[in-house]
């Protein structure tokens, strides 16, 4: 290694402004009575430790083995993962999509960011960059083989815009060759991005 | 507002670049400007959509040349110096040189926390009947105000169905720039892929929004 691999956030200028400047904003909110430190202290600690794909993942599995659970998934997202309790508590408004042999769904948020955080936890850097956003709705494809997944050439494609405070989660396909698999084998397979639209579930037996 | 924020069909930004591994975050200082935004939000200092509008009239350049966090902490120092939550000088100073102003739901502190990990409500009762219904026809409005809104501008002037009411819903157009919630139905309007882009769009493609009643007339 040479000596250009040492940790950016400290050797860059631009960054070393911006970790001075969001140092003294902290200071100055802590020091007015607005926040208290500790307590981002756990909002930080939850995104890295409860909140997660994981999530996303159990409601998914649960779906693929619990028919009446899948009807009840599609029809109010948020009401149905609201029963599960253990999995996450989830806000209004949560849709889900299915994929089927005849259609593939993916989600972007165009205009910033919006992402079911409760079932997927932080947004990746790439969705919530320009590249993303500004061709997922024109070049979906396209868009796709940059993750090296290819749809069908007659399969339609359905992109959802979140532009309002609905939140969309895609249901993958299950995989083939899993059946008799219990929900907590089949949450292994799910990925984030299978969830997001922009990949498959992992298949039974590839390395993870 | 026209923005570069409004992305959607833009050209030349070349390939999307998912990374292997992604941490949560990729420096500290990240971790603390999604805490300050979501704490300094849920103290009642400002709403989603504003807090959405200040990111979006960032000048184009910087928008453009800033990381995501980098946009959220100039969103919010700047809108906490706007609604008078801090000053200049206190951030050239980096230290509090006043008392702070009253903060709409009191400081936040570790008890607080809990609550904002499950998203706010938005939906409100109906002051009105839906104007749709699910399978009208809608032309989403050729309009383009220079403040707040969430109708991105590829749809606008195109022809869609309406496939999913949610409900009424918070209007951001107004609760961004503080003048009410005045609430809306909101429309899952889905769009033909070759009506937005042309005869050399996708002829699978199909492209929805989510668009609040105001944004549509019936077509």
């Amino acid at each position: 290694m040479s000596e250009h691999h040492h940790d950016h956030d400290h050797d860059h200028s631009e960054l070393s402004e911006t970790e001075l400047r969001v140092r003294a904003l902290e200071t100055i909110l802590t020091e007015k009575g607005y926040v208290e430190p500790a307590a981002l202290d756990a909002i930080i600690q939850a995104y890295e430790t409860k909140i997660g794909p994981h999530n996303g993942a159990r409601v998914v599995a649960k779906a693929w083995t619990d028919p009446a659970f899948k009807k009840a998934l599609l029809e109010d997202g948020s009401k149905a993962i609201g029963t599960l309790g253990h999995v996450s508590r989830v806000g209004d408004h949560l849709v889900v999509v299915e994929n089927t042999p005849e259609r593939h769904n993916m989600v972007v948020c165009t205009l910033c960011s919006c992402y079911p955080w409760e079932m997927l936890g932080l947004p990746p850097v790439w969705y919530k960059a320009a590249p993303y956003r500004s061709r997922a709705v024109k070049d979906p494809r396209g868009v796709l083989a940059d993750f090296d997944v290819t749809l069908p050439k007659d399969m339609e494609i359905r992109v959802w815009d979140s532009t309002a405070e609905t939140r969309f989660l895609v249901l993958p396909m299950r995989p083939a060759g899993t059946e008799g698999w219990s929900e907590e084998q089949l949450a292994e397979l799910v990925t984030r991005d299978s969830m997001i639209g922009t990949g498959f579930p992992r298949t039974p037996g590839a390395p993870s | 507002m026209n923005g570069v924020h409004d992305m959607g069909g833009m050209d030349g930004f070349g390939k999307v670049e998912p990374e292997p591994n992604e941490p949560v975050f990729h420096a500290h200082w990240e971790e603390r400007v999604l805490a300050m935004v979501r704490a300094m939000g849920a103290a009642g200092a400002f709403n989603i959509d504003t807090s959405r509008f200040y990111r979006e009239t960032l000048p184009p350049h910087v928008y453009l040349s800033s990381s995501y966090y980098k946009k959220w902490f100039l969103g919010l120092e700047e809108m906490l110096i706007e609604k008078g939550y801090l000053t200049r000088e206190e951030v050239a100073a980096g230290h509090a040189m006043q008392p702070g102003k009253a903060l709409k739901h009191g400081k936040f502190d570790l008890t607080q926390v809990e609550r904002i990990m499950v998203r706010g409500k938005f939906a409100r009762p109906a002051p009105a009947p839906a104007k749709f219904d699910i399978g009208d026809r809608v032309r989403a409005k050729n309009i383009h105000p220079v403040t707040h809104t969430r109708l991105p501008r590829y749809v606008r002037g195109h022809v869609g169905v309406v496939e999913l009411n949610h409900g009424c819903h918070v209007f951001p157009d107004t609760a961004a720039m503080e003048r009410g919630e005045h609430p809306q139905w909101l429309y899952t309007v889905v769009f033909e892929g070759r009506d937005l882009w042309g005869e050399d769009g996708d002829p699978t493609l199909k492209v929805s929004i989510d668009a609040f009643e105001p944004y549509l007339d019936p077509a």
